[in-house]
């Protein structure tokens, strides 16, 4: 048991590409830290060097309250799962899992002991005589666990440990991991990009971007605070819709309607680092859409017309498609995103696309002109040229605030 | 008939043309090693009288014998001298970066390949002058200027499909870096030095340009030299009989050899050449 912490820590490589540029981050003792961001974005780079496998080059990284930065991987008493899950594979399960201990010249006793503790645990027992080679990937991303928990570190450390695993699997071991990181209260680092995974899993999300940190927080505060349009268009899916807006007194002009902004925003606004500016980027959260003659209260926010162009049933919910006239969003940030999920090769279509969750009980259909009503409780607003949140006090910080962000008069 | 069993029966029957062309000539060696020195040259094909002279013959003379101890023993230093180098160079080529860590295994292939007929003449009068002619040594070191590029080049594509993380997961359950390598990377790699091992003994085993240039008597003649000095029964004879007798005896245990680890030769030999 343990905390970590990251202080002004940057790796740096021989050719001058900075995968990690100064972090700096708390991980309190038991905690489940996620680190989450698009490929290439440090954050395996960052989840390494804590293991040792990558030479710090700047900054102090401390592991119970001791220094590690020049202790070997061996000297660190930390357990990581990868992955490929890098089990040995000329080793049985038991002696993947009593390898660790045997180095540590552990009695063989004890090392049997223990394996078949963490079999039991992760439901492994009948599987103890087998090679890697003969187990299902569920079962082998299991072994890799057990490895990682007979040892009884001060930390864990993943590194997209379910990203092997189909679908369905990963949904069930995503809640297998946190039943055993809740039991055993071993501090965790877990990277993963799937902002899915981290959402569910983690007790707090560290987002990274190119190498810094974007912001950390509970996952809650992320999804209704987000201090960038980085984070905004991250956190969340469907993914947070985009629209230019212009600011007018107390509402915003965006291409589906003038938007009133609720006091509260109103005051966050004239608060925030944005001041008095006039052109936003207006983030609206699919969910914050709906069917308007589904709603009886329509005062708090904004009712247009629009022709949806797909619908989607999901069963519980529609997701709706539909186009609106006006300029794309463009700022560096959401064309990252878009060419990590892979929409940059979709062909670019005219304006710009929304998605709005409906709920089941609507009627629209696919094609049909259809009155929508958008909830403007939740409405983001972020500066067009930085992209940070205009709501959010301290938007400009990619350093940590463990400090829940209020607003400054 | 459909297309397919049209193509199956199409490949039989160029394999079987195939699997005959090439062990014809084996079963004729085999044949003629069991006729007896009179009716070698009947033109037959089936022996009339079958014979073990030939064979009980060249365990008799002591060149054949001698020249199996040689080769034995030539073929196994140099084999083990390379692997054993080539493991060190391979595993620094699969791990470490370095300038022209891409280059070397082709390199290594480009010099395995380097045609030994060019370099046996010089070789011959240094070896000569410098008192390596007809030794042991005097083999070993050319045989070393092909086995270990070669075992450089196929050990490297077996180390570089061994995940790096096994090792990284080694140091990180608490292994020193020579513990990762001895536990977990050499486990590993057995089968491929093992492969390396067949293939560039059997290179050695075979090689007749270095024996033949570079030995003259029984201290260090191998046996595809030694097979091509053998006496006839007089000067106007061929040793025929015994010359097919010696042939049998060396190829039929690399052909074992060779059966036993097809699969594992086919793997050394392909290694690399289709990412994993």
């Amino acid at each position: 048991m343990a905390e970590i912490e990251f202080d002004d820590i940057t790796k740096r490589y021989d050719d001058g590409y900075e995968a990690v540029k100064h972090m700096n981050l708390d991980i309190s003792d038991g905690e489940l830290m996620i680190l989450v961001g698009p490929s290439g974005c440090g954050k395996s780079t960052a989840l390494r060097m804590v293991a040792g496998l990558e030479d710090i080059s700047d900054g102090q990284l401390k592991i119970g309250n001791e220094v590690v930065n020049d202790k070997a991987p061996k000297d660190r008493d930390i357990a990581m799962v990868f992955q490929n899950y890098a089990l040995y594979p000329h080793m049985s399960v038991r002696d993947n899992m009593g390898f660790a201990l045997k180095l540590a010249k552990v009695p063989q006793e004890e090392i049997n002991r223990k394996v078949l503790e963490a079999a039991k645990i992760l439901d492994l027992e009948q599987h103890l005589d087998r090679k890697p080679a003969n187990l299902s990937g569920g079962q082998r991303q299991r072994v890799a666990m057990g490895r990682a928990i007979v040892r009884d570190p001060s930390a864990f450390l993943m590194d997209e440990p379910l990203s092997n695993l189909d679908a369905k699997l990963r949904v069930q071991m995503r809640t297998e991991i946190a039943r055993i990181q809740q039991s055993l209260k071993t501090t965790t680092i877990y990277v993963t990009h799937d902002q899915t995974e981290a959402m569910t899993l983690g007790d707090r999300i560290a987002v990274m971007r190119a190498g810094e940190l974007q912001q950390v927080g509970l996952p809650a505060e992320l999804y209704t605070q987000p201090k960038n349009l980085f984070v905004a268009g991250f956190i969340g899916s469907p993914s947070m819709n985009f629209l230019p807006g212009e600011v007018e007194g107390d509402s915003v002009r965006l291409p589906i309607g003038a938007v009133h902004i609720p006091d509260e925003l109103r005051r966050r606004l004239e608060a925030g680092p944005g001041g008095g500016r006039r052109g936003v980027i207006a983030g609206l959260r699919p969910e914050d859409f709906e069917d308007a003659s589904l709603v009886s209260e329509l005062s708090h926010g904004t009712s247009f017309k629009t022709k949806i162009s797909v619908l989607e049933s999901m069963g519980s919910e529609y997701y709706a498609y539909f186009d609106v006239a006006s300029e794309r969003v463009s700022a560096r940030e959401l064309e990252e995103l878009a060419q990590d999920a892979g929409a940059a090769d979709l062909p670019h279509t005219e304006g710009s696309q929304l998605v709005a969750r409906i709920d089941a009980a609507s009627r629209i259909r696919q094609g049909e002109e259809v009155e929508l009503w958008f909830n403007s409780q939740h409405l983001q607003l972020f500066d067009t040229e930085s992209g940070r949140s205009l709501l959010v006090d301290g938007a400009d910080a990619g350093r940590q605030a463990a400090a829940p962000s209020t607003p400054t008069s | 008939m459909s297309l397919r069993t049209r193509q199956t029966s199409g490949w039989s029957a160029a394999l079987i043309v195939i699997v005959i062309c090439s062990l014809f000539p084996v079963f004729w060696i085999v044949m003629l090693s069991l006729k007896t020195g009179a009716t070698v040259t009947d033109g037959s094909l089936i022996p009339h009288q079958w014979t073990l002279s030939n064979y009980s013959d060249i365990f008799k003379a002591g060149i054949f014998t001698s020249a199996l101890r040689n080769s034995i023993g030539i073929g196994l230093i140099a084999t083990a001298l390379a692997v054993i180098l080539a493991s060190a160079a391979a595993y620094a080529i699969a791990r470490l970066e370095f300038p022209g860590r891409r280059v070397i295994p082709v390199l290594a292939l480009g010099i395995a390949i380097f045609p030994q007929i060019s370099f046996v003449g010089p070789l011959y009068n240094l070896w000569r002058q410098i008192g390596l002619y007809d030794t042991w040594p005097g083999l070993i070191i050319p045989y070393m200027t092909f086995a270990l590029p070669l075992s450089i080049f196929i050990l490297s594509a077996f180390f570089r499909e061994i995940p790096w993380e096994l090792e990284q997961a080694a140091e990180v359950d608490g292994a020193t870096p020579f513990q990762a390598f001895m536990r977990v990377i050499a486990p590993l790699a057995m089968p491929g030095i093992v492969t390396t091992f067949i293939i560039v003994f059997i290179i050695c085993w075979n090689d007749f340009v270095f024996a033949t240039s570079l030995t003259s008597t029984t201290a260090a003649e191998t046996v595809p030299a030694a097979i091509s000095q053998f006496p006839g029964v007089s000067q106007f004879t061929l040793p025929i009989g015994d010359v097919c007798a010696a042939a049998v005896v060396v190829t039929v245990p690399m052909m074992i050899l060779v059966l036993l680890f097809q699969r594992r030769i086919v793997a050394g030999l392909t290694a690399g050449a289709v990412k994993g």
